[in-house]
């Protein structure tokens, strides 16, 4: 029997994977990463093979350069050139590590590739270490990660099985040996200096820079840092080479990027698509768009170091530069949609919340000045801001942005400012008005029993802290002190006479 | 593993094991068992899809776990290949799904049509 295909759409012409190009995430959804085989079968390790057998170390590394890879990580550093830092640092000993903390909120790229093609990463920092000079790897992974750590792990030793790890692979003079270590859940340990400060077991911190890790990183020697999907692009560019690369993306963001789209959008995922790709596409056609027929208000990217891009700014084609131009960063990948239920004080709070409590404390700019900035918040949020408070913020994110010691610090006000910038309105409506027009602040918010009430009793029936008063057939009331707006009444009213207001 | 030939004799014999869509005879099902889909149920998918191959004595049939397809909202997801149907690929599925699949695409060869991804 012979399916009539032409009844059914293929799966590659179905929206969400129409404009997608799966470099990074090409074996995900493919083949079994627990099979080494598999991998095999689609080209694994024959980038590897070439790199030995074909390539030079500066072959490699002016492929990657002219690839115009740069750092998927968020910091878009163009990768060719920190691989020839590294490859160019003096010293015997030299180190690869790749940067799997993955922190970000929402983000989930990198975790994808890990637990759907592991192998690509090893075999990349294979190459990266043929190509700079090592003959160790450092995978640090977030044990948050269970699922990730233990598909990498079998890999690695599928791997080592092969030949493919360890001493001379394929009988070259080639070594190299990779090991995992397991973050313990600190969101600073994606910086870099914080990070192989805890890879040599001590307590993640940053430290200044200079001197960068490719001149002293792990245990003080040339350590070429990068992020997961940075190498998950490897493989590809040295089988397919550097032109090919170029020739997808904008001028100067070339290649693909994952992203994980979530929030208010109907079609939450993973999805890879080449820079150039605009907002609009990204959210309305492979997103599929907002739920509920509700409105867009904003897109969040770059996490709690990004800003919100507004629907003025959707048509911006996605890579590092224009991103930045429109108030925000590419970040890592995480792609926050949100719709006009959403309060953006609400939001900044929420992102800046999360920055104090990862805040590693060593820098006084970051540790205090986040914390008086989220206090702000609190207040604005809670109906006893002023109109001074917002200039403080201002003023404060200005000084922490300038003065922190790592990015940590250096973008936690960036939500803050974005969305000042953008939404001005909401704060001012929350301090001056003690109004949030979306109905998330729950301090200025009020659970009000419209006139339509048919006195039905069920709402008082369901309140949990018995503030609603009334006898059968009368006009309820809601007791506004005692009302705690868990808005178990309105999901109960079944004349749908209750508002929030 | 010693040289690259040896890589490229597993290369050719997997890929061939694999490609069954070019092949007379073979299906290979595959159950994306990432954390979003194993977090929507994905375990028990394949688990059933794997007892009720056995269960069932249907040969030439790989039921294997694979990573995140992508459309994480519409975990477990299931894909089938074979030369007869192509790839198809269906979404939302639970164990009785799951079974719908075996019996209906498998074994009588129909595609479970309401299972579709472009049809969700």
């Amino acid at each position: 029997m012979t399916l009539d295909r032409s009844r059914f759409r293929s799966i590659d012409e179905v929206d969400f994977f129409k404009k997608q190009k799966r470099i990074a995430l090409k074996n995900c959804g493919i083949i079994n990463p627990e099979n080494i085989d598999e991998y095999i079968a689609y080209d694994g390790y024959r980038a590897l093979g070439k790199a030995i057998f074909e390539m030079s170390s500066e072959d490699i590394i002016e492929e990657i350069t002219k690839s115009g890879l740069r750092g998927r990580g968020g910091g878009g550093f163009p990768t060719g050139l920190k691989w020839n830092f590294t490859y160019r640092a003096e010293g015997e000993q030299k180190y690869v590590a790749c940067n799997a903390d993955e922190g970000d909120p929402g983000a989930f790229m990198d975790r994808s590739v890990l637990e759907g093609d592991p192998h690509s990463v090893i075999e990349a920092m294979a190459i990266a270490g043929y190509a700079i000079g090592a003959d160790m790897g450092y995978v640090y992974i977030r044990a948050e990660y269970p699922t990730a750590v233990d598909r990498l792990q079998i890999a690695i030793e599928q791997a080592k099985e092969y030949g493919l790890l360890g001493n001379n692979i394929f009988e070259s003079d080639f070594s190299f040996d990779l090991e995992i270590r397991l973050g313990a859940g600190a969101f600073v340990c994606g910086e870099e200096t914080a990070l192989i400060a805890s890879i040599e077991g001590k307590r993640g911190m940053p430290k200044p820079r200079p001197p960068f890790p490719a001149q002293k990183g792990i245990f003080d020697k040339p350590t070429l840092l990068n992020n997961v999907e940075t190498y998950a692009n490897i493989t590809q560019i040295i089988l397919n080479g550097s032109e090919w690369f170029s020739s997808i993306g904008t001028e100067k963001s070339k290649g693909t990027k994952v992203f994980a789209l979530g929030g208010k959008i109907n079609n939450t995922g993973l999805l890879e698509i080449p820079m150039g790709t605009t907002l609009r596409e990204v959210i309305f056609d492979i997103g599929g768009g907002i739920p509920d027929g509700k409105e867009f208000k904003a897109v969040q990217t770059g996490g709690p170091s990004g800003g919100c891009i507004t629907t003025k700014d959707l048509d911006t084609p996605i890579d590092y530069d224009n991103l930045i131009a429109k108030g925000s960063m590419m970040g890592s990948g995480g792609m926050i949609v949100m719709d006009e239920d959403n309060c953006m004080v609400d939001i900044a709070r929420f992102f800046l919340d999360f920055t104090v409590e990862e805040s590693c404390g060593k820098c006084t700019p970051c540790r205090e000045g986040t914390r008086r900035m989220l206090e702000i918040l609190d207040e604005i949020t809670e109906g006893t801001g002023t109109m001074e408070h917002i200039d403080e913020l201002e003023r404060l994110a200005k000084t922490i942005k300038r003065a922190s010691l790592c990015g940590l610090g250096q973008t936690a006000p960036n939500p803050v400012l974005s969305t000042i910038n953008n939404f001005r309105d909401e704060y001012v409506a929350h301090v001056i008005d003690h109004k949030c027009k979306a109905g998330v602040c729950k301090s200025l918010l009020q659970i009000v029993i419209g006139e339509k009430c048919i006195g039905c009793t069920a709402c008082k029936k369901v309140c949990p802290v018995d503030c609603i008063s009334g006898e059968r057939k009368e006009l309820h009331v809601i007791d506004q002190v005692a009302c705690i707006k868990c808005g178990a009444c309105i999901d109960k009213c079944p004349v749908k006479c209750i508002e929030k207001v | 593993m010693k040289s690259l030939d040896d890589l490229k004799n597993i290369r050719e014999n997997t890929y061939k094991n694999m490609d069954v869509r070019n092949q007379e005879k073979g299906t290979r099902i595959v159950v994306g068992m990432a954390t979003c889909g194993i977090a929507a149920g994905a375990k028990d998918v394949l688990n059933t899809i794997v007892s009720e191959v056995k269960s069932k004595g249907i040969t030439d049939v790989e039921v294997v776990m694979t990573g995140c397809i992508g459309v994480c909202i519409m975990e477990p997801i299931v894909e089938v290949y074979s030369a007869e149907s192509g790839k198809t690929t269906y979404v939302n599925i639970d164990t009785e799904k799951a079974k719908q699949i075996v019996d209906q695409h498998i074994i009588n060869g129909t595609v479970v049509e309401e299972l579709l991804i472009e049809n969700n």
